[in-house]
């Protein structure tokens, strides 16, 4: 299987969390299919020229996630959750407003204008589509 | 898990103007580990311990499961041993050595050393001496990875190698990991090329062990706090801290002992956390001397 992770070394974030974002994208655009085996451990540390243990973390976590099952000598598996896709968009959307809530809490918003500039995205959003 | 491929238990080497001081060290069989130190630190000293080349004062080392220096004839036989001063013989070819190397070692895999060979753009009648400080590297890398060693032991192997000559190397090692059974050992200034490819990580200086842990709860500890202070207010107690900067409003803390509930104990004391920022290992390992060397506990 072609990994086609691409790991940036100057992304700021740990490089487990780097492949857990990916090996996610890949199963919510079901480009890994529930079922389906992924790359082990080691050979996806060789392939990205990563250590082991960064790579052994990163498919822990995914482990704790539901979004992989790792059978012991067998390698791992993409989970097959019928509800693992929006499982996963709904986690992304998470991120992104925690990220969002961050962001605006460095630059001194209230909750209440956070939630102001929300909606007036989401109408701006609405405006240019229509 | 299998054993520990090495381990080195209090072990001490005295000379006139340097002391290596009660190392102790792990490393499980199947890992591979960066070996990080400034110039002169003493990576090389232990190395040599390691492979019985030098013999320590006090202590206990433990080679793939070979009590060393007393063992060193049959550990040496799965040993892999690069350095920058092992000097190959000038005069004659890559494939002389590879002759002489393969006429002692029984398990040499001509067929992976003709691979490598090909990777490694190198030409086995070229002779040692036309041959440039990578070239040399390279074959130097070919003989001891052709004897297919369960513990490969490397001295600085990408000190001196262009980019791309250096991923060459980089990529050879972790290729070695494909098989469990097999261990990795280098020392490096480079913490990008540690920090990247290491299982384990392990920080000299002055003859001491700064640290040695495994790198993802080693990276995960090491946090960078940027902290908004309001005016009369002293900032709270938190664990391990290595360093502070900045202004006394605005401080950046630096700790090794990082958890999310520190977050919390900042937030309780009206203390705003403004960021709290990964650090590469360069920076882990900078705090880390100038800590030790200030005489701080780690």
């Amino acid at each position: 299987m072609e990994t086609s992770i691409v790991i940036s070394q100057t992304d700021g974030r740990p490089i487990y969390l780097q492949i857990m974002e990916q090996i996610r994208q890949r199963v919510v655009l079901g480009d890994w299919k529930p079922g389906e085996q992924i790359p082990s451990i080691r050979a996806m540390a060789i392939a990205l020229q990563i250590s082991v243990i960064t790579v052994k973390r990163a498919y822990l976590e995914l482990e704790r996630e539901g979004v992989i099952v790792t059978q012991h000598g067998k390698g791992s598996i993409v989970a097959s959750d019928p509800d693992l896709g929006s499982r996963l968009y709904d986690k992304e959307f998470e991120e992104h407003l925690r990220q969002a809530v961050r962001i605006g809490a460095l630059l001194g918003l209230t909750e209440e204008e956070i939630v102001e500039r929300l909606r007036q995205a989401a109408a701006q959003l609405e405006m240019e589509e229509s | 898990m299998i054993d520990a491929a090495v381990e080195f238990s209090g072990v001490t080497k005295r000379y006139k103007y340097f002391t290596l001081d009660h190392i102790d060290l792990k490393l499980p069989a199947g890992y591979i580990m960066g070996f990080v130190g400034a110039n002169g630190a003493g990576k090389s000293t232990t190395l040599r311990i390691l492979m019985g080349l030098v013999h320590q004062d006090a202590g206990y080392v433990n080679v793939l499961g070979h009590a060393m220096p007393q063992d060193q004839a049959t550990a040496k036989r799965d040993i892999g041993f690069v350095s920058e001063d092992m000097r190959l013989y000038g005069a004659a070819t890559l494939e002389w050595h590879m002759r002489f190397v393969r006429s002692i070692y029984p398990r040499w895999d001509n067929g992976y050393a003709n691979e490598l060979l090909r990777r490694f753009d190198l030409k086995a009648q070229q002779k040692i001496k036309g041959m440039s400080h990578g070239q040399r590297v390279k074959a130097a890398l070919i003989l001891a990875l052709a004897r297919r060693p369960r513990l490969l032991v490397l001295d600085e192997p990408t000190t001196g190698l262009d980019p791309i000559a250096r991923r060459e190397v980089l990529g050879e090692l972790m290729a070695v990991l494909a098989d469990e059974e097999r261990t990795v050992l280098f020392s490096s200034h480079n913490t990008l090329e540690v920090e990247q490819i290491s299982d384990q990580v392990t920080f000299i200086d002055r003859g001491r062990i700064l640290e040695s842990s495994d790198k993802e709860t080693f990276l995960d500890r090491w946090r960078r706090l940027r902290l908004v202070l309001p005016p009369n207010t002293r900032l709270p107690g938190l664990p391990g801290i290595v360093k502070v900067d900045g202004s006394s409003r605005l401080p950046v803390i630096t700790t090794n002992r990082f958890e999310p509930a520190m977050m919390a104990a900042c937030t309780e004391v009206g203390v705003s956390v403004q960021a709290v920022d990964v650090m590469t290992l360069e920076e882990i390992f900078i705090a880390s001397v100038q800590n030790q060397r200030e005489g701080g506990a780690l």
